[in-house]
């Protein structure tokens, strides 16, 4: 085995305070986000102003009073969002959250410290907002709004993942993420947009999900999960679309019943809930109408955020169903869990009231009487996280597991940041791995749960073209997982995050340790023994992977 | 942005060199596609192979309004191409891998979403 230094240093030099109010003058490739095409803000369903127009980082074509606009729409979000404007004036530059941010870490750039991001606008801000900036500008750290700022503001923007693992550690709590959402939608009214998150807005906009995908191809996509399942477990399964008259609605970020390995925990959704109607007659239905739990309209502005979110609680009054359970997703949880009862009303029907009285899953299903979704980390807004529920399952002795049918997976868990520091769900992952599986390992403290590293690549930074940021924003998260690599031979790296599931076998693969990538509702799958349709837990084969099960020797 | 020019029409392309307008796609698009430079290291040449795989990712596209999986890919391909077809293969005929080369040559948008 190689030696590892004990810690690594990264030396800087750094700018001058005055160096940092000038625009930066190349735009790195590799780094640099597309701008949106007319075909993506200037459709039918997501409009955004000056979408009309085609334009590139060289010819930002602004509409002539950009400058009025922007400053604008600068003030009505000083005005309405006291947050915003409390973050504009709070900073005391400590200094605290400036090694916090993966991306600083990974790029070096000094302008991708959350305070460096924040004073990008913050010196904006000062310069018309403010009686010093107005009168000593530049030595009151204020800086004029040019064309060659809004390029760099949306340069910086479109570097920021807007995980909050910098406000954290703010002694003053400012944050970065919420300066930047705002940021992103004042250049949003003067025509500038990121392409790879408008497409996936304005097609979930368009189809209900991110893909674009029509009905049809979501229930092949599904039946053809189900047959992959009768060649592992042997038994005809069978799953509801769009039955009205469900007791549960389920919704998945699109990917899980399209990309893998997101693949491989749809599989283990549909095990538990045909174990779950069998055994205790809850029925579970997906919809074609809202087919994505995840919401790129988080990313973007708080009016594309509400057009998305809108769909879900509309199709669950319109199935009438009781509550609704929540897949393997990061930013759906922040967008499910602490903006969607802000954005829309919820679901009017009788069965969803009458449960909400006292949500207690017995009134639904007598055997599963005992559990009560009151005080969980994501019932608020009637949506239960699939492992939450689970979790609860397993506590509540309400479904059978054999652990040993994971053996030969050694396993970690990386919190999403969404999921974690956005909903507080750090335990009931664990708990439902420790009882899925025999070898599971934490990564070092200070990079899980509520201090989790990004996986670089949420927050709509998933474009193919800023890839090289990609890579690097992923180190700090790459190396704790080296590390449990190493140290207790680690195969499979687990995450419940449709957006971690994509970017980590790039990242693996770009940083060199071989392992897998999967999501615990897989484990789950693969422990769970279909009891109500008689298996025995010696009885499968196979895992949900195809591989044949049999111990570690046999697969290594 | 970038432009392709077939048949004296000039059709637009991306930075990556997808067309635009899937609708504006023809069999010499396809080919013209193919022998681009400036977007995959080494032209391609069509075979019979290749066209089968094209025309399965139309078809699903037009029917579903995306491509297709990898893993429906791999299937179909077993069925009409060759029955023992992976990964690899595919990778043999499209360098850079169905997206890249695959769906580009087909036409087909960039994927989105979290894939």
């Amino acid at each position: 085995m190689e030696e590892m230094p004990e810690k690594i240093e990264i030396r800087q030099r750094f700018p001058e305070w005055r160096e940092m109010l000038k625009p930066v003058k190349e735009l790195e490739e590799g780094r640099t986000s597309y701008l949106s095409t007319p075909k993506q803000v200037d459709s039918e369903f997501f409009k955004m102003p000056f979408g009309d127009v085609e334009r590139d980082l060289h010819d930002l074509k602004l509409p002539e009073n950009w400058k009025e606009l922007f400053l604008e729409a600068m003030k009505d979000t000083l005005e309405k969002n006291r947050a915003f404007k409390l973050f504009m004036d709070i900073c005391v530059r400590c200094g605290a959250c400036a090694d916090k941010c993966h991306y600083y870490i990974g790029t070096g750039d000094p302008k991708n410290m959350p305070v460096g991001r924040a004073e990008l606008i913050r010196s904006v801000y000062r310069r018309y907002f403010t009686p010093s900036g107005k009168i000593f500008g530049e030595w009151a750290g204020a800086r004029e709004l040019t064309e060659d700022v809004v390029k760099e503001l949306y340069y910086y923007a479109y570097q920021c993942s807007l995980c909050r693992r910098c406000s954290l550690f703010c002694p003053y709590g400012i944050d970065t993420a919420e300066i930047v959402w705002w940021l992103r939608r004042i250049l949003s009214r003067i025509g500038l947009n990121q392409r790879f998150m408008t497409i996936s807005i304005e097609a979930s906009a368009r189809t209900g999900n991110h893909l674009g995908l029509l009905p049809g191809g979501m229930v092949g996509a599904i039946q053809q999960g189900l047959e992959e399942l009768k060649d592992v477990t042997g038994f005809d399964l069978h799953t509801y679309i769009n039955k009205k008259g469900a007791d549960v609605l389920f919704v998945a970020p699109s990917a899980d019943y399209f990309a893998t390995p997101h693949w491989f925990v749809m599989l283990g959704y549909l095990l538990l809930f045909n174990e779950l109607e069998e055994k205790y007659g809850l029925t579970i239905t997906w919809s074609t109408y809202a087919s994505e739990g995840g919401n790129f309209g988080t990313f973007h502005s708080y009016e594309a955020a509400q057009l998305l979110n809108s769909k879900i609680y509309k199709e669950a009054e319109r199935l009438g169903v009781s509550f609704i359970i929540g897949g393997e997703c990061g930013h759906m949880w922040r967008d499910k869990h602490q903006f969607i009862n802000t954005m829309n009303n919820p679901p009017k029907n009788e069965e969803w009231k009458k449960f909400w009285e006292n949500p207690d899953l017995g009134e639904l299903a007598e055997g599963l009487r005992g559990i009560r979704f009151d005080s969980y980390a994501s019932g608020e807004h009637g949506w239960i996280h699939i492992l939450e529920f689970t979790a609860a399952l397993i506590e509540h002795n309400k479904i059978t597991i054999d652990k040993s049918r994971n053996d030969h997976w050694t396993a970690t868990y990386h919190d999403p940041c969404n999921v974690a520091r956005g909903m507080g769900m750090v335990e009931e992952p664990r708990y439902v791995l420790r009882n899925v599986m025999n070898k599971f390992y934490d990564m070092p403290e200070h990079t899980i749960k509520d201090k989790t590293y990004c996986c670089g690549a949420g927050g709509g930074m998933l474009a193919d073209e800023i890839m090289d940021l990609r890579m690097r924003g992923v180190m700090p998260r790459m190396m704790a997982v080296r590390h449990v690599y190493k140290k207790y031979g680690v195969n499979i790296l687990l995450t419940p995050c449709a957006i971690d599931k994509a970017q980590f076998p790039h990242a693996l693969e770009y940083w060199k340790i071989p392992i897998e990538v999967g999501g615990p509702m897989e484990m789950v799958g693969n422990a769970l023994v279909l009891t109500a349709f008689g298996e025995k837990p010696e009885d499968r084969q196979y895992d949900l992977r195809g591989e044949p099960l049999g111990g570690e020797e046999d697969v290594q | 942005m970038p432009d392709l020019e077939v048949k004296g029409k000039k059709l637009r392309l991306d930075e990556d060199g997808f067309l635009q307008d899937w609708e504006e796609w023809d069999e010499e698009v396809a080919e013209a596609l193919a022998k681009d430079t400036r977007f995959s290291p080494q032209p391609i040449e069509l075979t019979e192979e290749h066209w089968k795989i094209i025309k399965y990712l139309r078809d699903y596209f037009i029917k579903y309004g995306v491509a297709p999986p990898v893993r429906m890919l791999v299937k179909q391909c077993k069925k009409e191409v060759k029955p023992d077809c992976n990964l690899q293969y595919i990778y043999k005929l499209f360098p850079q891998g169905p997206a890249k080369d695959a769906c580009r040559i087909a036409g087909l948008p960039k994927p989105t979403g979290c894939v």
